[in-house]
Formats: C-alpha cells, sequence, structure tokens
C-alpha cells in the first residue's frame, strides 16, 4: 500500500491511464451485448442469454473479470489520492478562480467520478451480486428464473420509469467523464503526436458520445415503446 | 481610465491577509499594468501607508520575475504576454480588478503579492543542466542538429520560469515548466547524454515539493506567456517511462 503512494506522480498517472484503457475497452463489450436487450435481431433475446452464459462461465472471462476489479479498484484508489494530493497543492484557495481556457470536463472529473461511482454500487448490486447470490434479483412484472437470468431483471429495472431515468441521467455523466478520459489516458502515456493528436481527440469525443448513446437506447426503448 | 482595485495585502508569511480595496483615476490606457501599479504605490507613500510588494524585473517579458494573478487568470486578461507587458486598455473603464498572488503549496507568499519560487530553482538544480567542461567553445557545426529538433529545444527553452503554469493549473502542478525544462535538452544530443537521469531526477524533485499531479486540464498552456505547449509534458511522460523501465537498477 505505502509502496502504491510512493509511486511518482508520473507512475501513478500511466496507471491511471492504463486501467482507464482498461475500463473503456470493457465498456464497449458491455455495450455490446446490452444491446441485444433491444429487438434488433428476431432471435435477440437467445442472443443476449448466450452472451450472458459465455461471459458468466467462460475461464477466460474468469480470468478477465479479475483484472476488471483490480482496473476499477486501482483506476478509483489513485483517483482519490491524486486528486487530495492536488487539492493539498493549493491550500489557499484563489477568491477568482477558473477563468483560463481549459478543456471544460476535465475541470469536473473528480465529480463526475463520484456520480458514476454511484452508478456503479447500484449496478454492481443489481446484477454482479445478485448472480453471486448476495442480493435478491430486481422484482417487477417478469419473472426472474435465476440468478443468472439478466434479461428478466433488466426488464424489471427499466420497466420502472423513475429508474430508467435515472439511469440516464448517471450514463450522460459518464459520458462526461470519458471525453476527457479518452484523450487524457492518451497524454498521460505521453502519446502525443502533431499528426494523430487531432485524430486522437477527436475520437474522444465519438466514443464519449456513442458509447452513452447507445446504453441509453434501452432505458428509451423501455420508457417509449415498451 | 478609472479602477477599483481588490488587492491581496498580507505583511509577512505567517500573517493571515486579506483584500483591500483601492481607487485609482486618471490612469492612461497606454500606460502598463506595472505602471498602474507603481501610481498605486506612489499614491500609498504619499498617504504614508506601506505600498503593495510586488515582483518585476525586465519589464518587457524576458525574465520571468512579474507575478500577478489578475481576474482569475495568471498574467491578465491577455495572452501569450507576461502582465508586466500588459496594457490598461485591456481593461473596461471603471472596472474592478482583483489582484492576488500565485496561489500554491510550493510557492509560499512572501508578502502582498511576491511568493517565493525557490522550488523552481530546487527543480532546475536537480537536472536541469547538461554537464560540461568548461574551455574554449568548440565549432557550432561540430554536432549536426535537424532543423525541426533545435525548433523543438527553442520553442522549449521560451520558458521563462515564471511560474503561471502553476498558478493556473487547478491543481498548482508544475508539469509545464519541468516537461520545458527536460525537453529543451532531451531533443539535443547535448542533452541526450544525461537525459534518463536528468527526467527521473527533476521529476522526483518536482514531486517532493508538493506541486500537484497534471489532470491534462492544459489551463497552463493557455496562460502560459510564451505559449509553451503541452506537448513537451508528453514528451516528459515518455522520458519517464523510457528511463524508468530501461536505466539500471543501481546508477553508478
Ligand atoms: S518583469 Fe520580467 S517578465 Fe515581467
Amino acid at each position: 500500500m505505502s509502496k502504491l503512494l510512493h509511486y511518482s506522480s508520473l507512475t501513478k498517472k500511466y496507471i491511471m491511464a492504463i486501467a482507464g484503457f482498461f475500463l473503456m475497452i470493457f465498456l464497449v463489450v458491455h455495450l455490446g451485448i446490452n444491446l441485444f436487450i433491444l429487438p434488433i435481431a428476431e432471435n435477440h433475446i437467445e442472443i443476449f442469454r448466450e452472451a450472458v452464459h459465455f461471459m458468466t462461465s467462460n475461464p477466460l472471462v474468469k480470468v478477465m473479470e479479475i483484472f476488471l476489479f483490480a482496473a476499477f479498484i486501482i483506476h478509483i484508489l489513485y483517483g482519490v489520492i491524486l486528486q487530495l494530493q492536488n487539492w493539498m497543492a493549493r491550500p489557499t484557495r484563489y477568491k477568482i478562480e477558473g477563468w483560463s481556457h481549459t478543456s471544460y470536463f476535465s475541470k469536473f472529473m473528480i465529480h463526475t467520478a463520484v456520480i458514476v461511482f454511484i452508478f456503479l454500487v447500484i449496478h454492481i448490486m443489481n446484477f454482479y451480486l445478485v448472480k453471486e447470490g448476495i442480493t435478491k434479483a430486481p422484482q417487477g412484472p417478469a419473472m426472474v428464473a435465476d440468478n443468472h437470468d439478466f434479461y428478466n431483471m433488466a426488464i424489471n429495472l427499466f420497466s420502472n420509469t423513475t429508474y430508467s431515468v435515472l439511469y440516464i441521467l448517471l450514463i450522460i455523466v459518464l459520458g462526461f467523464h470519458l471525453n476527457h478520459a479518452f484523450q487524457s489516458a492518451f497524454q498521460s502515456m505521453g502519446w502525443n503526436h502533431s499528426r494523430y493528436t487531432p485524430f486522437i481527440k477527436l475520437l474522444g469525443t465519438i466514443y464519449s458520445i456513442v458509447i452513452p448513446l447507445g446504453f441509453i437506447l434501452i432505458p428509451l426503448y423501455f420508457i417509449f415503446l415498451y | 481610465m478609472n479602477f477599483t482595485l481588490k488587492i491581496w495585502r498580507q505583511e509577512n508569511p505567517n500573517a493571515k491577509g486579506g483584500f483591500e480595496t483601492y481607487q485609482l483615476s486618471d490612469i492612461s490606457a497606454d500606460a502598463s499594468f506595472l505602471e498602474m501599479l507603481d501610481i498605486l504605490n506612489e499614491q500609498l507613500v504619499m498617504e504614508g501607508k506601506v505600498p503593495v510588494a510586488f515582483d518585476h524585473d525586465c519589464r518587457e517579458g524576458i525574465c520571468g520575475t512579474c507575478s500577478l494573478y489578475i481576474n482569475g487568470r495568471p498574467h491578465g486578461p491577455d495572452s501569450g504576454i507576461t502582465v508586466c507587458q500588459m496594457h490598461m486598455r485591456n481593461f473596461k473603464d471603471g472596472s474592478t480588478i482583483t489582484i492576488e498572488p500565485w496561489r500554491a503549496r510550493a510557492f509560499p507568499v512572501i508578502k502582498d503579492l511576491m511568493v517565493d519560487r525557490q522550488a523552481f530553482e530546487k527543480i532546475i538544480m536537480a537536472g536541469g543542466y547538461i554537464s560540461v567542461n568548461t574551455g574554449n567553445a568548440i565549432d557550432a557545426n561540430s554536432i549536426p542538429i535537424p532543423k525541426q529538433a533545435a525548433e523543438t529545444a527553442m520553442d522549449a527553452a521560451a520558458c521563462i520560469g515564471c511560474g503561471a503554469c502553476v498558478a493556473a493549473c487547478k491543481n498548482a502542478s508544475a508539469m509545464l515548466f519541468v516537461s520545458a525544462k527536460v525537453s529543451q535538452f532531451a531533443v539535443l544530443p547535448q542533452g541526450k547524454i544525461e537525459a534518463k537521469r536528468r527526467v527521473k531526477n527533476m521529476v522526483s524533485r518536482m514531486d517532493e515539493l508538493g506541486f500537484g499531479n497534471c489532470t491534462n486540464t492544459y489551463a497552463c498552456e493557455a496562460e502560459c506567456p510564451k505559449n509553451i505547449s503541452v506537448s513537451h509534458i508528453a514528451r516528459m511522460n515518455r522520458e519517464f517511462f523510457i528511463s524508468k523501465v530501461t536505466s539500471p537498477k543501481k546508477e553508478v
């Protein structure tokens, strides 16, 4: 633990960035599976169940799951440590501050992070801990067959409009976080190049819009069409 | 032009300090910001009060001594220049101007608007140089240097060490300064020899001195009076990484 604290500021940031990259890739996979909750293919429910089965039983995925949890914990832990150090670096605040031209969402990373974290806790309770048999499956109109029946659990959650609206808002905040995170991770790794950086920034903007939009489509479908 | 000034006054490093309000009238639009402060100080001396202490030296944007945080921005509202180069025409007549010292744990206030920036010297002492034996000047063309590298080094070397990057950064991080000092040597053949040791030592000194961590908000780049690019920060990140993974466990 103390070793983790004693890493130099730059090393901490590489670790933040690497964990962040991992989480951003994970989001793409997660969304890819989630989209099959929507009737995008004829046998979308089977495909979804198939994917859930694969993700919960494949040994390779099990190993990846350890990495995933590690990535979450490290990213959160270092995020908090770095932020505390940053607050300590300016004990007296300015009277008037923040008029410099900066990337907008970069100013609120810790704030968006806290909101995303709350969402993460709820999310883990609703799904992961259910699978592990620790919490009860969300109840609702659909019958949840067993603790691997994520399809019906999702239906139960999303058929609650309050939950759906909250979900949408939280995902938008996640988008704000990602908007700065994407290009920031590249910069932290030192990957800044006059030729590629503008492209990375564009890609980051696209990523931070497309991924949240994909997640939002699901509650929208439940609110308006289901 | 007339102005209301709100200025941070603090007698000594341990005093509490607070804002004082002053009225100034008949200031020429062509007066520089520091000239305006000189006029205020004259007025204060005439009234038998203690003049405002602020750092300044060259007054032409080359020494990096002037350091005022004006209306929420280091070096004031104009960009790409230091506060000594800025004129009062940048402000609206009758407006209120709030002047604060640089705020950072590593830059303690000495008096009023003056801060102690020795932390920067300490970072330079940790490796911001090349070790050469003195002697005759060597032939300028004995080491070929690509134009691109020379220009990049020159851009980095434009840093005057004023500390605006630290002042602007919401984390009080010194990354732009340190990266400029690392870059100006790292891209040149003469600097490459000590590059690995330099970056490691300078970064660890920077951390020790209590500067914050960079979160890539790029306020530093926006406020730097010499327009130093954050691409130097990325270069330092790369240099540091390479240095960490390739240098031997024990230094000779
Ligand atoms: S006084 Fe020298 S740069 Fe401003």
